[in-house]
């Protein structure tokens, strides 16, 4: 659900055109002028029947959508054949949803150019393609049932997958499904007025997985079981940037089951007939290690490094970029005293720690590839696996699957995991299956984690107690850097929601910078990406700002919205039905803390109710408004927003990767502490009414109940948070 | 070398060591899926089964230690168990990979306690994580599957005192229904 929305967009200076030659070079450099789709399809072999590439009809009549977009939890694919159903007026028991193959010009992200799902995007870049072919093939049925009936087309009503007319006839789709596929699909389909939606933004749309994945039939690819297939693992460096020295596998082959052991270029693989075999037989694997291009830093040694650069005392050859800044500002580095208010934050990196630890399965014969597992950018891995076999990507066969989760770790521009068993199974070869198994603790310990980041920022008040000058300094690790697409300005993933700020339109000077210090820890976004600390960042600060001003904190932020004019507005009507709706009084023995943050295109307020309960915040009610545009289907939004809520809380109370000497410490959900049911807080989800194109839902849950909770500890205890997580295992 | 083992009411033979996790021989000897592999420690209970009723994390339970015991697994409830109900009804999944372990734990929970209280399905649940944040609906399908399995009500309970300083009774209390309220 995460992702690099942001960082294929123009914003960054990346045309489609760059995106070619990365394209190219990692394909081998075969194709040159062709688009960038047309590059990463060829060699695919999709057949498009007659009602496009989104939509089939059994000879009964039951529709299948194809959804280009994984399902691993967001819920989209329901949202997806949703949106194709009522403009289809399907009947929609007899609707069902499949994965779409691989293929980036028939199913890419209509935002990105590439298939990959993040960003928050799936429904948003879907919306007016799905309901074009929903409408387009309803088209094809009044036209068949037109000519058939010999009556006027506008006089042929379509409900419930019937077609019906008013001298009483009717057909199923199946029944005019033969005649429907010989009709020219219309270029431009009459779309219906969002008010006569029957389906769209109600309770019926109900997830189309849940049987599946309550009776353990749902397949990932942890489930997947082919004839003749090996099970790998990997014994993988104790350092990031680590490589083989030398191994002795002549304990490992002994291992019963033990197939063979091959040295990659991420450590030594063993491969086995089953998984319990791969694992035993790792465990007797011999491997010394060259570290001579490790990373041995602590995570206390970098994030010292990363304040010291905010400070203004890193390496003079590390650059500053600007991304926010309006008046002079020596007068933002200027004035004392209590006009001034300076604040810092620490946050940590964070592990995506998904329930299905990552995992792919590929099969290699020559430089033929096909892999299944759950892919979240299939462009991605198809380029990655392309480049291992010397092959053009789109000729990687793909077959998604379900992913036990993913919160951004599945889609990055190396495709580890994946291009790591297309390695493996290469060096298997003969077509023979090879499905790549990490523990709990490969996982762990893989990196590509939430950055580590610093903030710091110093304002000066004006008369009233609001900003009159704002200085931000954000320093962290690029998650850009392995990008085919370097980014030409300031990271967009880094700044995001501290750029864009209401409070920075408020606010007459502004001077905000980025600097991005070289790390070797692998670094990615994760679910809400740069919100994940810009949102803390801010909120919090408000919060202790109208402290300082006497003010409070939910009055302060309206007038801040009111200054922001159009840009607040959002924000404020999100805020005010909160309030509303969180009704006048916290719950006996909870303080209340207020946020609110817009990310990927949607704006979220959250009133939180907190307590302390031997030393640890625990949360009970939250109270959240989103303002998401249309709203496809209203549970699946309050299923997200009680599902982010609770993936941000985890990190906020307890999320933390730490590495001592380049070593991370933790290994499994023992020492890398998550939320639990206990734990969990009951959230209320209501929806800002909005005629607008749908927005985000999977991730802008995620980042608003941790500066939510932190304002409420503020107003119960006077004591700001600098760090997080809240509860720490270590100093 | 093979064991026999009584799974889903079925002898059956297993050619796996006797030391391997029964995790592994579900999952990769006999094709049970259903039940998944998330941390090999009993931290997270996505593998969670029945041995004798009691909810058991299957991932740290070897072989040999099940001789004569009643295995049970996801795939033995059929599809159409109240739990299963619930969750569908109550649309509980997201990404779903914890699910089969969370039904196996709310199951021997439901079998041990007909109606049970806000602690009890702490208590009981507590082991199985769902990184995606399903907590507040398992809860629900929880308290929804009790509904339909409970035996008809024949007497009024006596009221259970309540200990002021239970803060999960208290958030239970305070958020009133955890039924999906949704605006517009």
């Amino acid at each position: 659900m995460s992702g690099p929305l942001r960082k294929f967009q123009g914003s960054e200076g990346v045309s489609r055109r760059d995106l070619v030659v990365g394209a190219t070079l990692v394909g081998g450099a075969l194709l040159v002028g062709c688009s960038p789709a047309d590059l990463m399809s060829a060699g695919s072999k999709v057949n498009v029947g007659a009602f496009g590439p989104f939509i089939q009809f059994d000879p009964d009549g039951a529709v299948t959508v194809l959804s280009k977009h994984i399902e691993f939890g967001q819920g989209s694919s329901t949202g997806l054949a949703a949106i194709v159903a009522e403009e289809l007026d399907a009947d929609w028991t007899r609707v069902k949803v499949v994965s779409a193959p691989a293929n980036a010009k028939l199913y890419g992200n209509t935002t990105l150019g590439i298939q990959l799902t993040g960003g928050s995007s799936a429904i948003s870049n879907s919306w007016e393609q799905l309901r074009k072919a929903g409408a387009g093939a309803r088209a094809m049925f009044v036209q068949a049932a037109a000519a058939h009936w010999n009556v006027p087309a506008g006089e042929i009503t379509v409900k419930d997958g019937v077609v019906g007319h008013a001298s009483g006839k009717s057909a199923g789709f199946g029944e005019l499904l033969v005649e429907a596929a010989k009709v020219a699909p219309p270029e431009n389909p009459t779309l219906k007025d969002p008010k006569t939606f029957t389906l769209v933004g109600t309770a019926r749309v109900q997830r189309k997985d849940s049987l599946a994945k309550s009776t353990g039939t749902a397949r990932y690819t942890q489930d997947v079981q082919l004839p003749d297939m090996l099970v790998a693992m990997v014994a993988h460096a104790p350092r990031f940037g680590a490589s083989v020295k030398s191994f002795d596998a002549d304990a490992a082959k002994k291992v019963a089951g033990v197939v063979d052991v091959y040295q990659i270029p991420t450590g030594v693989a063993v491969v086995a007939d089953n998984t319990y075999a791969a694992r035993m037989g790792r465990e007797a694997l011999k491997v010394e290690w060259d570290e001579g291009k490790a990373e041995t830093r602590s995570s206390a040694t970098i994030a010292q490094q990363w304040r010291d650069i905010a400070a203004g005392k890193g390496p003079s050859d590390l650059k500053w970029q600007a991304f926010d800044s309006k008046g002079d500002a020596s007068v933002a580095s200027g004035g004392k005293g209590a006009e001034v208010f300076e604040t810092a934050y620490d946050f940590p990196y964070l592990a995506h720690a998904t329930m299905e630890p990552m995992n792919c399965v590929a099969i290699v014969d020559g430089n033929k590839v096909k892999l299944i597992h759950g892919s979240q950018a299939q462009t991605l891995d198809q380029m990655n696996a392309a480049k291992i076999v010397k092959t053009l990507p789109g000729s990687v066969e793909i077959e998604t699957l379900f992913a036990g989760g993913s919160f951004g770790r599945r889609a990055n521009f190396t495709s580890d995991y994946v291009a790591e068993c297309v390695t493996i199974a290469q060096k298997v070869g003969h077509g023979r299956p090879v499905k790549l198994v990490w523990t709990r603790e490969d996982d762990m310990r893989a990196g590509y984690y939430r950055p580590l980041v610093h903030h710091a920022v110093r304002i000066r008040l004006d008369k009233d107690g609001y900003p009159a000058s704002w200085r931000h300094r954000i320093v962290t690790q690029s998650i850009m850097k392995d990008s085919p697409m370097p980014s030409k300005g300031p990271e967009g993933p880094a700044i995001e929601g501290t750029a864009g700020s209401p409070y920075f339109k408020a606010t007459p000077i502004v001077d905000a910078q980025l600097a991005l210090p070289e790390g070797g820890v692998p670094v990615l976004w994760w679910r809400s990406v740069g919100a994940t600390h810009t949102a803390f960042v801010m909120e919090h600060t408000i919060d202790q700002l109208a402290l300082k001003a006497g003010k409070d904190p939910v009055e302060y932020r309206r007038a801040l919205y009111a200054k922001a004019g159009e840009q607040g507005a959002r924000h404020l009507a999100a805020l005010n039905l909160a309030v509303e709706k969180a009704g006048p009084t916290a719950t006996p023995g909870f303080t209340r803390g207020v946020a609110v943050h817009e990310s990927f295109g949607s704006v979220v307020a959250q009133v939180a109710e907190v307590k302390l309960v031997d030393g640890e915040p625990r949360v009970g009610r939250v109270v959240t408004a989103i303002d998401c545009g249309v709203a496809v289907s209203p549970d699946q939004i309050a299923a997200q927003m009680e599902g982010g809520t609770c993936y941000g809380l985890s990190a906020a109370l307890y999320g933390e990767i730490t590495l001592t000497d380049g070593r991370v410490d933790q290994s499994n959900f023992d020492t890398y502490r998550v939320l639990r049911m206990n734990e969990a807080p009951v959230v209320e989800t209501y929806v800002v009414p909005s005629g607008n194109a749908p927005s985000g839902v999977g991730e802008p849950g995620t980042p608003v109940i941790a500066p939510a909770v932190a304002n409420a500890l503020l107003a119960l205890s006077k004591t700001p948070t600098g760090r997080l997580p809240f509860v720490r295992a270590q100093g | 070398m093979t064991s026999t083992l009584d799974i889903n009411g079925k002898a059956v033979v297993v050619k796996a060591a006797p030391e391997t996790p029964l995790l592994w021989v579900l999952r990769d000897e006999l094709g049970l899926t259903g039940t998944k592999f998330g941390c090999g420690m009993a931290q997270c209970g996505a593998c969670t089964v029945h041995v004798n009723g009691d909810p058991v994390r299957s991932c740290v339970t070897p072989i040999e230690a099940l001789a004569g015991a009643k295995i049970a697994t996801i795939e033995s409830l059929g599809g159409t168990h109240p739990l299963q109900q619930a969750w569908v009804k109550h649309d509980v999944p997201q990404c779903g990979y914890c699910q089969s372990g969370q039904i196996m734990s709310a199951a021997a929970l439901l079998a041990a306690a007909k109606s049970p209280s806000d602690q009890d399905i702490d208590n009981a649940m507590s082991g199985n994580i769902c990184r995606c944040g399903a907590y507040q609906r398992i809860r629900a399908a929880i308290k929804d599957a009790a509904g339909l399995t409970a035996a008809p009500v024949v007497a009024a309970p006596a009221a259970k005192p309540v200990a002021s300083n239970d803060v999960d009774d208290e958030i239970a209390a305070a958020s009133g229904s955890t039924s999906r309220g949704v605006g517009q």
